[in-house]
């Protein structure tokens, strides 16, 4: 099985995924509220704060280029209001929807790449976010990779006996056949969800689920949270001092 | 002496119609080890399914004198253990540790006690190292013993299994037996694997339709109903 590559970082334990989540949730926060309202000295602050997201990746040991690759994957669904901003005569916008979505992207894939997703969600449960919602995320998460594992199968299957994905989308029957094994996949999913279901009754589930333990907010935590949020502010400070 | 487990004439009917248990009578005595065997869909597994309620059909379960009825269910499901045929449906927090700790935490052990007894039930199955990791990302013979791990932290009285062996290789398998050999519960093994059921225990029943239709050592069940595979049986049907 392919596991997600982004989980593979996220298990890592240099001193950025040592950080308690809650205090990375809250520089997060800092750093898409600075860079979203950021507007005179943005490319400036924009070149200043890309810095120091890659000096964060490279303290995070993860790998820096495949990261920057990554966010990148954002740039498609802004290049359409970039260009319709451009066309309009714009160009200044254009650059700051750009360059802001690309950043904003770059600062959540440090989040999450140093920062296992059960650890984020209970991160996120602290600040009040609906349990319920939580819960069906972290099943979500984990019965993904059974499910996409399961997809696996029945592709190489279906390769076996002579089918491609691009045949299966190419031509009408075989797309019919596609659309029969997704519903297939469905049913294994709900059979799936009966069975956990059954095993969590099992072992006593009452409606909710327990946690082990409550991480502890050390020292380290609150220093990194005050300099790390107020780090994108002292920068875009000093970008817009710099302006003439 | 109270039997473990007690059932009479248990009936059970799927929504579709399907019937699957058909009167089925069966004990399990204290320091017993008993396989289910028996064809597929004969009802094997709806019928561990009753044993900690998960299912409720007509007739009578009892276990260790309890009926399995609602107001009993949380001390049934302690003290009967399910270990599942797939472990990735056991498998379901994020990491081992966690996982083997929920049914503590359900039964309302605090944070450090319930870590305490999971690292325990771990170290039992040979996976503390283990405790750190995601289930997704261990072997099926290392989920196996982590499901395992999961139940005996709650200190059942019964293991149920069904169809330990699935996924697993022969090296695997036996070490399985090994560990399910040195655990002191009673256990009820449903299974298709006739050594692995050989080895450990001491009496077999064989459903057919629903019902039990046979009782006894594993060798009289084997012999009776021609119930495991060899090269000679399979060229003398050829």
């Amino acid at each position: 099985m392919h596991h997600v590559v982004l989980e593979q970082w996220s298990r890592g334990s240099s001193p950025v995924h040592r950080f308690d989540p809650r205090a990375k949730l809250v520089v997060l926060l800092a750093v898409l509220i600075s860079v979203a309202t950021a507007a005179r000295g943005l490319p400036l602050f924009a070149g200043a704060l890309f810095l120091l997201l890659i000096t964060g990746l490279r303290f995070a040991r993860v790998p820096v280029i495949r990261v920057l690759t990554r966010a990148a994957v954002i740039l498609p669904f802004t290049a359409v209001f970039a260009a319709v901003s451009w066309l309009a005569g714009d160009p200044a916008r254009a650059f700051s929807l750009t360059v802001k979505s690309y950043l904003s992207a770059l600062a959540v894939l440090l989040l999450i790449s140093t920062t296992p997703l059960p650890s984020l969600l209970r991160a996120i449960g602290i600040t009040g976010a609906p349990p319920f919602l939580l819960e069906v995320a972290q099943f979500l998460y984990r019965y993904l990779f059974v499910i996409s594992e399961e997809a696996q199968h029945m592709t190489k299957a279906a390769a076996a006996r002579g089918a491609s994905v691009r045949q299966w989308i190419a031509q009408v029957h075989r797309f019919r056949a596609a659309a029969g094994a997704l519903a297939i996949l469905f049913a294994r999913s709900y059979i799936r969800a009966e069975d956990v279901q059954r095993a969590m009754l099992a072992r006593g589930f009452q409606g909710s689920l327990p946690l082990l333990r409550v991480t502890k907010f050390r020292t380290s935590d609150t220093v990194f949270l005050i300099l790390a949020s107020l780090a994108p502010w002292a920068l875009r400070a000093a970008a817009e001092r710099a302006l003439p | 002496m109270t039997p473990l487990v007690e059932v009479r004439d248990l009936r059970y009917t799927y929504d579709d119609g399907t019937v699957a248990l058909d009167g089925v009578d069966f004990r399990l005595e204290r320091g017993e080890t008993v396989a289910l065997l028996g064809a597929n869909g004969s009802g094997k597994t709806t019928f561990v399914l009753h044993l900690n309620g998960l299912l409720a059909g007509q007739g009578t379960v009892k276990v260790c004198g309890l009926p399995v009825e609602k107001k009993y269910l949380p001390t049934i499901r302690r003290k009967v253990g399910l270990v599942f045929q797939d472990a990735d449906s056991q498998l379901f927090m994020p990491t081992v540790l966690e996982d083997v700790a929920f049914g503590l935490l359900n039964q309302g052990l605090d944070a450090q006690a319930a870590a305490d007894r999971a690292r325990a039930a771990l170290d039992t199955v040979g996976m503390s190292a283990a405790a750190g990791r995601a289930p997704y990302h261990l072997s099926a013979g290392e989920k196996r013993r982590v499901a395992i791990a999961g139940i005996l932290a709650m200190e059942p009285e019964i293991l149920v299994l069904d169809e330990p062996t699935t996924f697993l290789d022969p090296p695997g398998q036996r070490a399985l037996a090994e560990l399910l050999g040195n655990l002191p519960q009673s256990k009820i093994l449903v299974t298709h694997n006739i050594p692995f059921a050989t080895a450990l225990c001491n009496r077999a029943a064989f459903f057919a339709g629903g019902k039990i239709i046979a009782e006894g050592s594993i060798e009289e069940i084997v012999a009776g109903f021609a119930w495991d595979f060899s090269p000679e049986r399979s060229k003398s049907h050829s």
